[in-house]
């Protein structure tokens, strides 16, 4: 239609069901339904829209495909959207994930529910639009346009101290992003377009390379989120509604690593390489300092939103380890995670819409009353601390490898870290499921309903079939990821020699 | 010589019309004298709309008029599309608030022609004189608008701080400019811009300085913004959203035409002065808002800060940074006219109430204005995909693309800074519980806040006419 490709069709669908609510009238309990119901459909089918996208693309290939491109501004500005290995992967992810946070929201959320599933689809419309983008600037206005619809999310629907972590997410990510876009801007004036395809095959000056690498990297590091900027993380996560969380850890954050994957290291290889060490210490710190953070933990959505940023350690230390295993177990952490992370605050809200709180303390012996309930959270535990058959080893494993190749210490003391998230994943699992039951209230507590388990089931699936197989999404990734290695690999070396004539 | 003068005429239509159209008012009113039935609002509008069709329609030729003291070029005539839309719109959001208030005298729809074509004449003048009398007879209809409640201590304080203080600017300017023509001998920007290049004399300087401070005053931009916040909340509601769109558009646009009409040759020497003003526009606007209140006061800091953002694309000096002024004034020109038609809007038991504290829960009570004003605010801060972040874009670009590294980060940082206060809005309005029960607005304000805020959140959709407009226009100055 109006010759826009199957791309801009996934994207801007959420939008149609945006209308469709908005068409519908009345705050009664059928229009309600009827909303909850467009909204679940709305996403269901933009998720086999993707899939139908999936069918089409090429994994051999390394170009971006499914590319369009339409005139928007004068000025080098364009409408252009295409995906390749790279950012295929996580676009079926985001479609993949948006409902089961409609369905997670169902019975939790009762208040203004039409502007919560209105913000979810613009949400989605949005997100999607960050990783189809080729155009930098379509790309901002997507990344920075999620703070909108995220900070109603977390500042109506969120818990007590709601308003202060939602002005804290906000700002937060706005004071990074500015930065990031003055680096896009002074990318404009060197390559006179903000075309993507264009950009990554154009050589920036090495002086301006870590101007531009260190603007980008103040957007993306507080995105992903790395140590010291972290510290947003664990409050909107504890703030925000089940399904708000599901969104942060499973796809916010990834704009992050995409971003560093798709800009930071093709674009600018030699500053990539000067900063590589800083990355690789923040990249320790956080997974060995967070995770004895998420150690002492009261609340169970702060532990794992700790153990996010641990998680996330792991991503970036992979990414900038430059080897294939390193790149690759990074794409798969990501995506890993997106489910894992994203099936734990699931698991939370399970008790927590029965019990109404989040505190550890609160818990204990649930898997006398809730077996099944327990047998799920183990598997999604066992998948955090990245217990082999679970898709959390894979990545896990592929980064520290393509790490050990290129720093021995840094994967050493990765290492250390993926035995710290045994210990504080155990320890939770230990304080919430067995141990007594003497807790009144926990007595009548009911384990998952059919719902739930509809919910989190196609999770359990995945996270162990990638577990096993982790197959499709390796070899989707590879074309590109070789690409981008072989790029910034003679990238370097021309410079190597440049430098010695 | 005829000829010359029906040539002069109808390259100054749209002048000749609100002219003869605000004398013929004034005869109409004087002689229908306070019967209520006097259309004198509803006339000007029509006025003013005849105006803007002349513009858009009319011929598109260049044309320097009147012994060079009057240019119709394509930057004026985008100006003055502008500046008479936001006069049209402030009568038609006017009418009602006025006649609430008992203050709907045929006086004030005279007044605000008299002044749009004072900044008219002021947004085409070619050389000092022709600046002055624009900018003469734009202040003083304003002046007497600020205090035209005048049984309101507040009103009236209002307008008595804004004349002193304007004569005092107005002064200033007179003397930069006398300056300027003992030095250059001439009063046409063409010719002192022919004589002027290279490094100037101390006098030069000192002229440039003092036209700078009249100008800015005109601009409230840093440190010539004294008066804004006080008169701002002082005047009536729909006088302040006047003085926000209007009168600002013609003081910008005087400022650009003035640097690079009559200064070219002497860019390094207004390039600091308007970067100045620019960082502590910026920085005052987006820190002294944090503690305001009143909704109309918190308004005149945030209408401070965005001149500032204004200037950065004036800053770079290049075609485009002109061109990014343009559609930063336009976008700004929209969100002005819809947050001050949200500010009308609160009303509650037939008083209008301006503390922003009363929007508390408005998600609730009315989506639809709650919605409005909230992209409103969003796109003051300059969030994607709102107008307010290509207008933010725009001249940031510009200042980068002429290496202005600094003036860029320091202009984000400040708007992050002004995010606090505009989300604190919207904070108020859809987390927290609601106070009170707002009347229902007129329908004329619910319509602009709509048309308004529909502009604002799909902007991005085709931006191709402001952005091209805007270039064509930046064109004609070069």
């Amino acid at each position: 239609m109006f010759g826009f490709g199957i791309l801009s069709g996934i994207v801007f669908l959420p939008l149609v069901g945006v209308a469709f609510i908005l068409a519908l009238r009345g705050d009664d309990e059928a229009s309600l339904r009827n909303a909850r119901w467009a909204a679940l459909i709305t996403t269901l089918v933009d998720f086999l829209l993707t899939l139908v996208a999936l069918s089409k693309f090429n994994f051999g290939s390394a170009a971006f495909q499914l590319v369009e491109q339409k005139s928007w501004f004068g000025s080098g500005l364009v409408y252009k959207m295409g995906v390749d290995g790279i950012s295929m992967p996580f676009v079926v992810l985001t479609a993949f994930l948006m409902p089961i946070c409609i369905a997670a929201s169902w019975k939790s959320i009762t208040l203004r529910v039409k502007e919560y599933l209105i913000c979810f689809l613009v949400l989605e419309t949005l997100m999607l639009g960050v990783f189809c983008a080729l155009d930098l600037v379509l790309f901002y206005l997507f990344f920075e346009g999620g703070l909108i619809p995220m900070f109603l999310i977390i500042g109506i629907w969120g818990g007590k101290r709601r308003i202060y972590a939602s002005f804290k997410f906000f700002l937060y990510t706005l004071l990074g992003s500015v930065l990031m876009l003055i680096a896009v801007m002074a990318m404009y004036g060197v390559a006179g377009t903000t075309d993507i395809t264009v950009l990554l095959h154009t050589v920036f000056p090495s002086s301006m390379q870590k101007w531009l690498w260190l603007g980008f990297f103040a957007s993306l590091a507080v995105k992903m989120p790395m140590w010291p900027v972290h510290t947003w993380l664990p409050d909107a996560h504890v703030e925000a509604p089940t399904a708000g969380s599901v969104i942060l850890a499973g796809i916010l954050l990834k704009m992050g690593g995409y971003g560093f994957l798709r800009f930071s290291l093709p674009m600018f290889p030699e500053a990539s390489a000067y900063f590589a060490p800083l990355v690789f210490a923040l990249s320790v710190i956080a997974i060995i300092y967070t995770s004895l953070v998420a150690l002492v933990q009261e609340d169970m959505k702060k532990l794992i939103a700790y153990s996010s940023v641990a998680h996330m350690g792991f991503v970036t230390m992979g990414l900038f380890s430059m080897t294939e295993q390193g790149v690759q177990g990074a794409i798969f952490q990501m995506i890993s995670h997106g489910l894992v992370s994203g099936a734990l605050f699931l698991c939370v809200g399970v008790v927590y819409d029965r019990m109404h709180t989040r505190e550890i303390a609160a818990y204990g012996g649930l898997v006398e009353r809730m077996p099944v309930y327990a047998v799920i959270f183990l598997i999604f535990t066992m998948a955090n601390i990245g217990l082999p058959g679970t898709s959390g080893f894979v990545g896990e494993f592929l980064t520290m490898l393509g790490t050990f190749r290129f720093n021995n210490w840094v994967a050493a003391f990765a290492a250390i870290g993926t035995i710290l998230s045994a210990a504080y994943a155990l320890y939770l699992y230990r304080r919430v499921i067995f141990g007594v039951l003497d807790k009144p209230a926990l007595k009548n507590i009911l384990d998952v309903s059919p719902r739930e388990i509809a919910i989190l089931a196609p999770l359990v699936v995945l996270t162990i079939y990638y577990g096993i197989h982790p197959g499709p999404i390796l070899n989707g990734t590879a074309a590109s990821v070789a690409s981008l290695l072989d790029n910034y690999h003679t990238a370097l070396a021309a410079l190597h020699t440049a430098a010695l004539h | 010589m005829t000829t010359s003068l029906s040539f002069a005429l109808a390259h100054s239509l749209p002048e000749l019309v609100l002219a003869i159209g605000a004398l013929v008012l004034v005869l109409v009113g004087a002689i229908r004298g306070r019967a209520r039935d006097v259309l004198t609002t509803e006339i000007a509008i029509g006025i003013l709309g005849v105006a803007i069709l002349i513009i858009l329609l009319g011929a598109k030729s260049d044309a320097v008029i009147y012994n060079g003291a009057f240019v119709d070029d394509g930057f004026g005539r985008f100006f003055k599309v502008l500046a008479y839309s936001g006069s049209l719109v402030t009568l038609l959001m006017a009418q009602d608030f006025l006649h609430r208030a008992k203050l709907n005298k045929f006086e004030f729809p005279v007044l605000v022609l008299l002044s749009t074509l004072g900044m008219s004449m002021l947004i085409s003048a070619a050389g000092l004189i022709a600046l002055y009398l624009g900018l003469e007879l734009m202040s003083l209809a304003l002046y007497v608008v600020a205090a035209f409640h005048r049984d309101d201590a507040k009103a009236s304080e209002a307008g008595l701080k804004y004349f002193v203080l304007g004569a005092l600017s107005s002064g200033m300017l007179l003397y930069g400019a006398s300056l300027l023509y003992g030095f250059s001998g001439t009063v046409s920007f063409a010719g002192i811009a022919a004589v002027l290049h290279g490094t100037p004399g101390l006098g030069v300087v000192f002229g440039l300085v003092f036209l700078f401070a009249g100008l800015a005053f005109k601009m409230s931009a840093v440190p010539f913004h004294m008066w804004t916040p006080d008169v701002y909340e002082g005047a009536p509601t729909p006088v302040t959203a006047f003085f926000a769109s209007a009168p600002k558009l013609a003081a910008v646009a005087i400022t650009v035409r003035v640097v690079m009409q009559a200064f070219p040759g002497i860019t390094s020497q207004w390039q600091q002065i308007v970067i100045f003003i620019s960082i502590l526009s910026m920085i005052l606007g987006s820190f002294a808002a944090i503690g305001q209140s009143n909704f109309k006061r918190l308004m005149a800091y945030s209408s401070i800060g965005h001149i500032g953002f204004a200037l950065v694309g004036l800053a770079a000096g290049t075609q485009a940074g002109v061109a990014s002024v343009l559609v930063y004034m336009s976008i700004y020109l929209v969100m002005t006219l819809g947050t001050f038609a949200a500010i009308m809007s609160m009303r509650v038991d037939g008083k209008a109430v301006e503390a922003i504290s009363d929007l508390a829960g408005l998600a609730r009570k009315d989506g639809v204005m709650a919605f409005f004003l909230a992209m409103m605010m969003f796109s003051l801060t300059g969030i994607p995909p709102l107008a307010g972040f290509f207008a933010k874009f725009a001249v940031f670009n510009a200042a980068v693309q002429a290496h202005l590294y600094g003036l860029a980060v320091i202009g984000f940082l400040a708007s992050v800074v002004a995010a606090v206060y505009y989300l604190r809005i919207i904070k108020l309005m859809y987390f927290d519980e609601p106070a009170v029960t707002f009347d229902k607005a007129a329908p004329v304000l619910r319509a602009v806040l709509a048309v308004t805020g529909i502009l604002v959140t799909f902007f991005f959709v085709y931006p191709a006419p402001v952005v091209e407009a805007a270039t064509v226009a930046a064109k004609s100055l070069f």
